[in-house]
């Protein structure tokens, strides 16, 4: 080892892209470096890919398991119904009206939080694990104590602490919330908000650390008021950041099944897609129906992640070219 | 928004602090424009911080502290914080009187999820050394073929693999559930290693190429050393996710394999008070969570942003 550092070599990182000489060397070479990546590329391939061409293939069939015999090819029947179908038509609009609200909001909330915790104070570390704390609960827990032990109408503490605030006035007439009921949807993005805020945070909060100091250091000097120091260099420097942490968090949340399961059992119009699939194909037997509403939600997926990958790879690329 | 407006100037982290002493160095002090109190403002931020922390932090909270309470005390309104404390809950949790268990749902959880984790590094060391250390052609497509099957949502194969699954008895069957945990978190790993095994010095790589170091001493005295903290928190975070997951588990799993999560989902019976009860079983199930989380607590975002972010 000591030999070995040495004699350190000052070609820099020309491992990082093939070289010239490369091209040179045999096949064999070129396989050898293939080898350790394709049993991961395999696996992948066989366990995710071939299921979602068949997945395809079910799609244009009508196919009941519970009338084996009717089985036919439907064409695009099951897309003009995902289309049509008022409740999958509604789970599609939860779908993008719970994502894009859970995204929007747990970013604005991440991000102010991520900038006050940018500051240094007392126990900083402190409150940034107590932070943490809400994306480190198992999801179907999460659920659980959100439905029971926080938004029950009777006993939960929001009310809870409703009636006591009340009752320190002298009042025994508190108002009392029944989200679970009266507005469920709210439940459910509240609960996912609460668990995905600190991931925003995190992934703000390290945009806010790798902020280069000069150029605020010297907008301070010239005078630049916080504002203007936080809309034209800390804002910019963030955005590949909130894009990420948006992207990134649209794309989990899309696929959000425990907290729709948990909460709502997708009552009350909070039946997003994951959710309608499952009761499509787990309950009604709709086998046909079920891959086409998978398929529209691959498409919808696309689309995001097309931005996604964008993004992904704009950070991803700086990194490649060190 | 107020919070942005102190002109405080900024504290650096402990990592920064060098470089911006150093870029004041030589300089006039700094003059905020308001001429407010740079400590004052941190204390505002602290206590703000601290307030939004407390908050968030006040449902974890009181899911514990209402699993050590009985189930009449933990069914008040207003909540009776200061109620005894007793381990009643915990006692029903693991089945005094119900009889049952929820040690079968959590040694299948831990098993899925430790089993799937040493899958997923086997699969996914590699693979990160053929896109890192020693690249191959291309590299950059095939990590993005990687990521692009992390995006495909699990609706969207679940029932081709259902029908496989109850075609060749694989049903209720834990091995069959690892198997779609490793390829569930297989992408996130490979990305995760990528970006922990690019942080080799590659001079060292090749000094040792020099002096004719074979492979398995310079992954054992260059590579391991850099790349173990990596790999453990890669560990971690495919705990985490296979630990979490549900909607595989429900459907492919029933009374034999299911997890912990699928436990939990058919735990609230609605007859009677339950509510303590909830409460130690969402604690029981959340702490190896809580425990990986922050055991992984500094790797954490560049985890869960696949690397993306230091």
């Amino acid at each position: 080892m000591t030999t070995a550092t040495a004699r350190i070599s000052r070609s820099g990182r020309s491992a990082a892209t093939p070289s010239k000489s490369a091209k040179s060397r045999e096949r064999a070479l070129a396989w050898a470096r293939r080898a350790p990546l394709l049993p991961a590329l395999i696996f992948l391939i066989v366990v995710t890919q071939l299921p979602f061409v068949v997945t395809l293939i079910i799609s244009f069939l009508n196919w009941n398991s519970l009338s084996p015999d009717k089985t036919a090819f439907a064409g695009l029947e099951n897309y003009v119904t995902v289309l049509t179908d008022p409740d999958l038509r509604q789970a599609i609009f939860t779908t993008i009206l719970l994502t894009v609200s859970v995204v929007l909001v747990s970013l604005l909330v991440g991000l102010g939080l991520a900038l006050l915790l940018d500051k240094k104070f007392v126990g900083r570390g402190l409150a940034r694990t107590l932070l943490i704390a809400p994306f480190l609960v198992v999801p179907v827990a999460a659920a659980l104590i959100w439905k029971h032990a926080l938004l029950n109408p009777t006993y939960g503490l929001i009310n809870g602490i409703l009636t006591w605030v009340w009752s320190l006035f002298g009042s025994a007439a508190a108002p009392q919330l029944d989200l679970l009921s009266q507005a469920p949807m709210m439940a459910v993005i509240v609960s996912l908000v609460w668990q995905w805020t600190p991931f925003m945070m995190l992934i703000l909060l390290a945009g806010l650390q790798s902020r280069p100091m000069d150029t605020v250091e010297a907008a301070q000097m010239d005078g630049a008021t916080p504002w203007a120091i936080f809309r034209h260099l800390t804002l910019p420097h963030l955005r590949q950041y909130l894009e990420l942490g948006g992207l990134l968090g649209a794309i989990y949340i899309v696929q959000n099944f425990d907290a729709v399961f948990t909460l709502t059992a997708g009552g009350l119009g909070t039946a997003n897609l994951p959710y309608a699939i499952y009761q499509t194909f787990y309950f009604a037997n709709e086998y046909g129906l079920a891959s086409a509403a998978g398929v529209v939600v691959v498409i919808g997926t696309i689309i995001v992640a097309t931005f996604a990958l964008r993004t992904v790879f704009s950070l991803f690329k700086k990194e490649a070219a060190r | 928004m107020s919070t942005l407006t102190p002109a405080a100037p900024r504290n650096t982290g402990s990592a920064r602090s060098g470089s911006a002493t150093a870029l004041n160095g030589g300089r006039p002090p700094r003059r905020g424009k308001t001429r407010m109190d740079p400590t004052r403002n941190n204390t505002a931020a602290g206590l703000a911080a601290w307030l939004l922390a407390l908050l968030f932090a006040a449902p974890v909270v009181w899911m514990i502290l209402t699993s050590f309470h009985s189930e009449t005390d933990a069914a008040t309104n207003p909540p009776s914080i200061a109620a005894n404390l007793t381990l009643d809950a915990y006692r029903e949790f693991f089945g005094e009187t119900s009889g049952v268990s929820p040690w079968p749902a959590l040694i299948n959880s831990a098993t899925a999820s430790i089993l799937s984790t040493v899958l997923v590094l086997v699969l996914a060391i590699p693979a990160a050394y053929a896109l890192s250390i020693r690249p191959v052609k291309k590299w950059t497509d095939v990590m993005f073929f990687f990521l692009s099957t992390k995006m495909m949502p699990v609706v969207a194969a679940i029932l081709p693999l259902y029908l496989f699954a109850r075609t060749v008895g694989a049903l209720d069957n834990i091995w069959f559930l690892i198997l779609m945990y490793t390829s569930m978190n297989l992408p996130i790993a490979v990305w995760m290693m990528r970006s922990f095994l690019a942080e080799v010095p590659v001079e060292m790589l090749e000094a040792a190429q020099i002096d004719g170091a074979n492979l398995l001493l310079t992954l054992r005295k260059i590579i391991a050393p850099v790349a173990m903290p990596g790999i453990a928190a890669t560990a971690l975070i495919c705990f985490i996710f296979s630990w979490n997951e549900l909607l595989l588990a429900r459907v492919l799993t029933g009374v034999v394999a299911g997890t912990a999560p699928v436990f939990l989902t058919g735990f609230v019976s609605g007859q009677g008070l339950f509510l303590a009860k909830v409460c130690a079983a969402a604690v029981v199930i959340s702490l190896p969570v809580l425990f990986a989380g922050f055991a992984a607590q500094d790797k954490l975002v560049q985890g869960l942003s696949l690397g993306a972010v230091k």
